[in-house]
C-alpha cells in the first residue's frame, strides 16, 4: 500500500511538469496583445508594456521563461498578477470558497443521488422507479446555466425567498448554488447507483445473506450497498475535482467569489501568471482526488489490493 | 416582491459605526449617514492614480482623489477644484495657484509639491506607468521618458533617463507652480481633470507598497478596506474642503463576476447602482418592466464610427467614402436595432462638447439614396465592400444592418466580416492589416473638442490608425493649439473639422446613451458623461 501510494505520488511529477508547461505555453500564446484592455479602451504606453514584459520575462525564449516560472513555483512563489497582487494570496482566498461550494454540491449529489438510486433500484419498474428515471432525464437534459438562471429568477427575484446572489460565502448561502451545481451529477449518480443496485440485487452473495436470515436492512445497507457503490465513488471523486475547477458558470450566476470566477476573469484579462497558478493547483487537486478514489476502492472491496 | 437583505444590515452597521458623528445640513428626508453599494469590476492595476486608466480602478480612485480641475457632471466642463486659478497668456506657460488648507486623508497638507512630485513620478519612464503619455506635452518629458529604440516588443531597452524631473514643472512656493509646455496647447487646462494628474502624498514616495494596499488621497472619500475579488470600502472624508461633498457616508464598490448577476441584485434592491445594464436586460427593453422608474439614462461621451483604411484601395477613394456614408440609414438603424438608445451623429465632435456645432458633416452624414448612388457611380468602383468588426461587444447586429443598408442602397455586394476578440481585432488595426473598412469607437479622454479631432485625424497621431492625412487640416489644428484663449481655439477647431468633412476620413454613425439603474433607496442618482455614478448628487432616502 505504502509503495503504491509512493509510486502514484512520483507519477504526479511528470504529469505536473507536463500540464504546467502546456498551460504556460498556451496562456501566453493566445493571439492578441496580453496587455490589451489593461489601460482601458486605449493602447498601453510603450514604457508600461516594456515594464510588464520584463516582469513576466516575456522577452526571454519560451523555455527560459518557463524554467524561471517553474523555479519560482517550486519555491512556493506563484508570482504576481499584473495588478501587483500575490497569485498565492488570491488562490488562498478563493480556494476555500470553492471548496465549500464543491462540498455542499457533493453532499447534495451523494445524499439525494444515492438515495434515489437505491430506492428506484430496489423497486424495479415501480412508480418511484419511473419517477426517478423521468426526473433524472429531465435534469440531464438541462444545462447548468439554465438551471442557475431559472432558480435565480424564480426563487431570488419572483418569490424573493433567497438573495439572488451570494452576499457572503457561508455554507448556508451556498446551499442554493450547491444544488444548482450538483443537479446534473445528482442525476447521473442516481442512475449509476440504480443500475448497480438492480444488477447486484440478484448476485449470489445477496441471496446467501438473505438465506442466512439477515434482516433486509442489513443486506441492503451493508452487503448490497458496499459492493454497488464502487462505480459511484469513482464518479463522485472525479466530480469533486470537476466541481473545484468547473464551477465557473454557477459561480458567475450567483456571484460566488471562488476559483471558477478567478480563472474566468484571469483568462479574459490574459493574466497569465494567475491562470497558470490556479490551473496548476487544480491539476494537483485532481490528481490527489483520483489517488484518494483508488485507495477507497481497496477499503470498499477487499478483493482489490495494491501490492 | 423582493427582500433587500444585505443593504439594511450594512446600514445598521454604518449607523453603529458612525457613533456620535453629527450630520450637517441634512437635505430634507435624506439619510446622510447611509451606506450604499455600487457595481464595480476588479481593478486590474495597483491603485495609484498615475498607473490606472482602466475603468475598474478608476471608479475607486475617482472618489479618493480631487485634481486641479474636475469635470462638471451636467455638461462635462472643467471647473476649478483644487486649483484657485490657472492662468496663461500664451498657452505655453501656465501658472497654477492651488487652494490652501486642503489635506490628504493622512492629515498632511496638499501643496504644489504634491502635484509636481506626482506628475514627475508618473512621467518617469522606468516606472512604466499607464498614464505617462498624458504628460507628453510638458517640457522635458522626452528626457525623463526616452523612447524605446525598437518598440516595446524589441530586445533593446529604453535608455535610462539622465534626469528624474521634467524641466517644465517648477514649484514656486507651497501653493503655486508653473507648467511650461514644449509647444503651446490651448486646451491643456482641460486635460488635467483626468485622474492621472492627481496629487500624491509624501507617504506614497516613502512606501509605495503600503500606499497601493491602502491609498491615501485628497478626495471626498477615504479608503477603508479592500477584500480583493469581493469589494472595496470607502467612507466620507469629513475634513474635505471641496464643494462636491457627498450626501451619504459609506460607499462600497462591490466586485461582480458578471453584469448579469449584478443586474439580478439590482432588481432585488440588493445593489444600489449599476452604471450600465447587461445585454440581457437591454434586449427587448426588459429593464423597463424590471426596473420601472429606477432606470437611469444619460447621453455619454462615446461615439461609434466606421474607420477607413487609407492604405487599402478602394477605401482611399473619396467618392466611395461619401457614397457609403450617404447609403447608411442611421435613423432607422438606431431606432430598430438600438431602440433609440443611440443618436445619429452629424459630425465628428460629440454633441456634449463645449463648442459643438450641429451639422458639421453636412449632407454626407444624411441618408440620401439618390446622391449616394450618384457618388458611387462617380467613384468608378463596383467590387465588394467589407465591414470588419469584433463581435464580442455586441456589434454584430448593427454591423450587419449597416452592411445591408449599403447593399440595398448602392446595389453592390456589402458584407460584414466578424472577428472574434477585441484584442485580436485591435492588433490588426494597429498593424494596418485591415482588409476592409472597420468599426471604430472613441471615448473622450478629456472633454474637449480637440480630443475628438487631433488624436484621431491628425497626420501620424496616436489613434489615427487609418492613416488619414490632410496638410490643410493639420495646419489648422496647429493654429488652434496655439490660440491664446479657449473661445478662439474652439472656433479654429471647428474650422478644422469643416476642412476635414469633405474627405470623410471616417464615417460618423451615432453617439450613445448609457442606461443604468438604481435601487429604491436612492432618491437621486445621476450618471455623469463619463459613464460613472455622479457621487455628489446621490441622495439616500
Amino acid at each position: 500500500m505504502g509503495r503504491y501510494v509512493l509510486r502514484r505520488l512520483l507519477q504526479m511529477v511528470p504529469v505536473f511538469l507536463g500540464t504546467t508547461f502546456l498551460i504556460y505555453v498556451m496562456v501566453w500564446a493566445v493571439p492578441g496583445d496580453p496587455f490589451e484592455g489593461k489601460c482601458g479602451e486605449r493602447d498601453c504606453p510603450e514604457s508600461y508594456v516594456s515594464a510588464m514584459r520584463e516582469r513576466f520575462n516575456l522577452d526571454d525564449p519560451l523555455l527560459v521563461q518557463y524554467a524561471k516560472y517553474l523555479g519560482n513555483l517550486v519555491q512556493g512563489d506563484f508570482g504576481l498578477t499584473s495588478s501587483g497582487l500575490q497569485v498565492a494570496d488570491r488562490i488562498a482566498a478563493t480556494f476555500p470558497v470553492t471548496l465549500k461550494l464543491a462540498l455542499v454540491a457533493l453532499v447534495v449529489e451523494a445524499v439525494i443521488g444515492i438515495t434515489a438510486g437505491v430506492v428506484s433500484g430496489l423497486r424495479n419498474r415501480g412508480f418511484l422507479d419511473s419517477l426517478v428515471l423521468v426526473s433524472t432525464l429531465f435534469l440531464i437534459s438541462i444545462p447548468v446555466f439554465v438551471t442557475g438562471y431559472v432558480v435565480q429568477l424564480v426563487f431570488g427575484l419572483q418569490l424573493g425567498w433567497i438573495s439572488p446572489t451570494v452576499t457572503s460565502p457561508t455554507i448556508g448561502n451556498l446551499i442554493v448554488p450547491g444544488f444548482v451545481l450538483a443537479s446534473l451529477s445528482m442525476a447521473y449518480v442516481a442512475r449509476l447507483s440504480r443500475a448497480s443496485i438492480s444488477e447486484n440485487r440478484r448476485a449470489d452473495y445477496v441471496r446467501t445473506a438473505l438465506a442466512k436470515g439477515l434482516p433486509q436492512r442489513r443486506v441492503v445497507g451493508v452487503h448490497l450497498l458496499r459492493n454497488s457503490l464502487i462505480p459511484v465513488i469513482t464518479f463522485l471523486g472525479t466530480d469533486l475535482g470537476a466541481f473545484l475547477g468547473g464551477a465557473i458558470v454557477t459561480e458567475g450566476i450567483f456571484n460566488v467569489p471562488g476559483v471558477g470566477g478567478l480563472v474566468f476573469r484571469s483568462i479574459l484579462t490574459k493574466d497569465g501568471a494567475m491562470v497558470t497558478g490556479v490551473v496548476t493547483v487544480l491539476v494537483l487537486v485532481y490528481l490527489l482526488m483520483t489517488l484518494l478514489v483508488d485507495l477507497l476502492y481497496a477499503v470498499l472491496d477487499p478483493r482489490i489490493r495494491y501490492d | 416582491m423582493s427582500r433587500a437583505r444585505l443593504v439594511p444590515a450594512a446600514v445598521a452597521v454604518a449607523v453603529v459605526a458612525a457613533g456620535c458623528g453629527g450630520a450637517e445640513e441634512a437635505p430634507a428626508g435624506s439619510n446622510t449617514d447611509a451606506a450604499i453599494t455600487i457595481f464595480n469590476t476588479e481593478p486590474e492595476n495597483p491603485l495609484v492614480p498615475g498607473n490606472t486608466t482602466e475603468v475598474g480602478g478608476s471608479r475607486v480612485l475617482d472618489p479618493l482623489f480631487t485634481g486641479l480641475v474636475e469635470y462638471r457632471a451636467e455638461d462635462a466642463q472643467p471647473v476649478n477644484a483644487m486649483a484657485e486659478s490657472i492662468e496663461t497668456t500664451d498657452s505655453k506657460v501656465f501658472t497654477v495657484k492651488i487652494k490652501q488648507g486642503w489635506t490628504f486623508h493622512d492629515g498632511t497638507p496638499v501643496t504644489a509639491k504634491s502635484f509636481v512630485d506626482a506628475w514627475n513620478w508618473t512621467a518617469y519612464g522606468p516606472n512604466g506607468t499607464q498614464g505617462a503619455s498624458f504628460f507628453s506635452q510638458i517640457e522635458g518629458y522626452d528626457e525623463v521618458h526616452p523612447k524605446d529604440p525598437d518598440g516595446a516588443d524589441g530586445p533593446q531597452e529604453a535608455p535610462t533617463p539622465t534626469v528624474q524631473e521634467m524641466s517644465g514643472l517648477k514649484v514656486d512656493g507651497d501653493h503655486q507652480f508653473t507648467i511650461t509646455l514644449s509647444e503651446p496647447f490651448s486646451v491643456f487646462p482641460v486635460t488635467i481633470g483626468y485622474e492621472v494628474f492627481a496629487p500624491l502624498p509624501e507617504a506614497f514616495f516613502k512606501d509605495r507598497k503600503a500606499f497601493e494596499d491602502s491609498p491615501i488621497g485628497n478626495g471626498p472619500f477615504k479608503f477603508v478596506s479592500r477584500a480583493v475579488g469581493t469589494d472595496i470600502k470607502l467612507t466620507r472624508y469629513d475634513d474635505y474642503k471641496g464643494d462636491d461633498k457627498p450626501k451619504f457616508k459609506d460607499l462600497t464598490l462591490k466586485v461582480y463576476q458578471s453584469r448579469e448577476s449584478a443586474y439580478a441584485d439590482l432588481v432585488a434592491n440588493n445593489l444600489d447602482f449599476i452604471e450600465e445594464l447587461p445585454p440581457n436586460a437591454l434586449a427587448g427593453k426588459k429593464y423597463e418592466t424590471d426596473l420601472g422608474d429606477r432606470v437611469v439614462q444619460r447621453e455619454t461621451l462615446n461615439m461609434q464610427t466606421i474607420a477607413m483604411p487609407f492604405y487599402l484601395p478602394p477605401y482611399d477613394n473619396v467618392d466611395l467614402r461619401r457614397a457609403i456614408s450617404m447609403a447608411i440609414n442611421r435613423e432607422e438603424i438606431t431606432q430598430r436595432i438600438f431602440e433609440g438608445t443611440r443618436k445619429p451623429a452629424d459630425g465628428w465632435v460629440h454633441p456634449l462638447m463645449k463648442g459643438y456645432q450641429p451639422g458639421q458633416c453636412g449632407d454626407y452624414c444624411a441618408f440620401n439614396p439618390e446622391k449616394a448612388k450618384e457618388s458611387f457611380a462617380k467613384s468608378g468602383y463596383t467590387g465588394e465592400i467589407l465591414l470588419l468588426s469584433n463581435t464580442d461587444g455586441g456589434h454584430q447586429e448593427w454591423a450587419e444592418a449597416v452592411a445591408n443598408s449599403i447593399k440595398n442602397t448602392l446595389g453592390v455586394e456589402a458584407r460584414f466580416v466578424p472577428s472574434t476578440s477585441f484584442g485580436e481585432f485591435r492588433q490588426k488595426v494597429n498593424a494596418h492589416e485591415m482588409t476592409g473598412m472597420y468599426r471604430a469607437g472613441w471615448i473622450a479622454d478629456y472633454p474637449s473638442i480637440e480630443n475628438w479631432l487631433t488624436p484621431l485625424y491628425r497626420t501620424g497621431a496616436s489613434s489615427n490608425d487609418g492613416l488619414y492625412s490632410n496638410p490643410a487640416f493639420d495646419a489648422k489644428l496647429a493654429e488652434a493649439d496655439k490660440a491664446p484663449g479657449e473661445e478662439e481655439a474652439i472656433g479654429l477647431y471647428l474650422e478644422a473639422e469643416r476642412i476635414m468633412a469633405p474627405d470623410m476620413p471616417t464615417i460618423p454613425l451615432w453617439t450613445q446613451f448609457t442606461i443604468g439603474g438604481k435601487s429604491d433607496r436612492l432618491k437621486v442618482a445621476n450618471l455623469d458623461p463619463f459613464r460613472a455614478l455622479d457621487l455628489e448628487t446621490v441622495e439616500v432616502a
